[in-house]
């Protein structure tokens, strides 16, 4: 059933950082991704004949080519993906498609979001979180009609999100506490995880500061430096890689706006339409899902997928988190990795965070947090302000 | 980073309007809420060169009532935008309006607390220097 034409053989994943001590250049964080993910894999580079990468920072035009370059890689395919949040699950299905047409047999997928070195006596490098997402330009409907009013970055599109589902469902805030909790429980086993050796209760959550009503501090993530490199292949190649392939048996993907002004419904995601074509295509129920890896940037986000995408009736998401440990060691494991809210935000990499625990649990390396039965997956992106959805279904060879 | 928001003198980001939407920007600092509207597909928010659902260039401009619906907000408590620092706490809200589109404002003269889904509120205008800003307020 579904496509198996594809597979995810091998990862590097760096642990998300508030603050990074190797500053590199965009090039050079990628050839060492590259060089830690094909290692995993067991893949020579000179097997590798795609890029799927997100931008450049020091080259900004035609990235692919720049980096083909500076890699030294015949690629028969090269793309740059920028849909948000979900770029990094749009990275994985563009990448298996272009594998599943013949179009080329091995591509990585890399996902950074590291600093630049800084010129003697310039400044330290730091985060750059720019809150207009850039929206400001000059014709931009978000610089005219949202930042004006104090529509930036992107809690107080997922509060109205929020506001508006609580509203309407009655949702308490200490349901949508509780997901932070339980994905906290699960990054407790997480070495990679910023919050590694910080447990925390509900009433932790619903006590830390109110940054954008009825969003808490602890249900948003906390913005990090990262990267992360995913390595695919020809089912056939598969074979002989190192590790369990993991194979895209369906994948789907939805884009409706940017900017959450624009929202058909702010209760209903664009996960639905993803998460339908994805199974779909997989040719098999949600019920045959061992674990989800839901894209979590906030505690709603988590919430919504589960309904939207089709675990669970809408309006019922709320009861179902309660009746349920979401954690690795619970009945309804999502997140095992702790998510992005556990794990912190490794920029762009955050997204791709996801597609790793999946590899992860499915090729039986996830150690203290490994499932007992972890052979098929449910992956979501979310990228914009709610606005775009990938769905991916991982299933293990 | 480039950055190409314009700035009231209060620091508030303000909008760079262009030759599409500058109706819409003349109507408010003659205190009106004026949109754009299709033969075929009704009003449509923000302005466009061309309705967004038929793709039609031949729409028209119309004052509306002012009269909207809060469908959702939330209250910024920090400044997500350092810009706005000085507002907090202020509320963002999306509004629909009478007839139909919805948009993105602040709500004012009304204490943050009591701002619910639903509230009935009507625009009302802010002179920023180089442009006037919408906002909603309470209509009772």
């Amino acid at each position: 059933m579904g496509k198996r034409s594809a597979a995810l053989v091998g990862f590097t994943e760096w642990a998300p950082q508030r603050k990074w001590d190797q500053p590199m250049f965009s090039m050079e964080a990628c050839a060492k991704l590259a060089a830690e993910a094909l290692s995993d894999a067991g893949i020579d580079k000179g097997e590798v004949d795609g890029l799927v990468i997100g931008g450049l920072q020091e080259s900004p035009l035609f990235p692919p080519l720049a980096l083909a370059e500076y890699l030294q890689i015949q690629a028969n395919f090269g793309e740059v993906v920028d849909i948000g949040g979900a770029s990094s699950a749009g990275m994985i299905w563009r990448a298996a498609a272009a594998i599943e047409i013949g179009l080329c047999e091995t591509v990585l997928v890399l996902v950074h979001s590291t600093p630049a070195p800084v010129e003697a006596g310039g400044d330290a490098a730091k985060m750059i979180m720019p809150p207009y997402l850039m929206g400001d330009a000059w014709g931009s409907p978000q610089g005219q009609f949202d930042i004006p009013y104090g529509l930036v970055a992107a809690a107080p599109s997922f509060a109205m999100v929020a506001q508006r589902y609580m509203s309407q469902y009655g949702v308490a805030p200490e349901t949508l506490a509780k997901i932070a909790v339980d994905e906290r429980n699960s990054a407790l086993k997480n070495p990679k995880a910023v919050f590694k050796d910080k447990p925390i209760t509900i009433d932790d959550v619903l006590a830390s500061p109110m940054v954008s009503d009825p969003v808490h501090l602890l249900e948003m993530v906390m913005p990090c430096f990262g990267g992360g490199a995913v390595v695919l292949t020809s089912a056939e190649r598969a074979k002989k890689a190192k590790h369990r392939p993991v194979f895209l048996t369906g994948y789907g993907e939805r884009i409706s706006h940017k900017t959450v002004s624009y929202m058909d419904d702010l209760t209903v995601t664009p996960a639905k339409p993803s998460a339908d074509k994805a199974f779909g295509m997989a040719g098999i129920d949600r019920s045959a899902i061992d674990f989800c890896s839901f894209y979590d940037c906030f505690t709603i986000t988590v919430l919504m997928t589960l309904e939207d995408a089709g675990f669970v009736k809408k309006g019922q998401g709320g009861a179902f988190v309660e009746e349920h440990d979401l954690s690795f060691s619970g009945d309804f494991p999502i997140n095992t990795h702790g998510g992005q809210l556990g794990m912190g935000q490794g920029g762009a990499a955050g997204g791709l965070s996801h597609v790793i625990d999946a590899l992860t649990q499915i090729q039986g390396r996830a150690e203290d947090r490994q499932l007992a039965k972890a052979d098929a997956a449910y992956v979501t992106g979310v990228g914009g302000l709610m606005a775009s959805n990938v769905g991916l279904v991982m299933e293990g060879a | 980073m480039r950055v190409e928001q314009p700035f009231a003198e209060n620091g508030r980001p303000i909008p760079r309007r262009t030759p599409t939407s500058a109706p819409y920007f003349d109507a408010a600092r003659e205190g009106k809420l004026r949109l754009q509207e299709c033969p075929r597909d009704g009003f449509f928010f923000y302005p466009r060169s061309r309705c967004p659902n038929c793709l039609s260039d031949d729409w028209s401009w119309k004052d509306v009532s002012g009269r909207a619906e809060i469908y959702s907000y939330t209250i910024d408590r920090i400044g997500l935008d350092p810009a706005q620092r000085p507002r907090v706490p202020y509320v963002v809200a999306i509004v629909e309006l009478e007839e139909g589109p919805r948009l993105t404002t602040n709500i004012v003269d009304c204490e943050a607390g009591a701002v619910f889904v639903g509230m009935p509120v009507r625009a009302t205008f802010e002179d920023l220097g180089r442009e006037t800003l919408i906002h909603f307020k309470p209509s009772a």
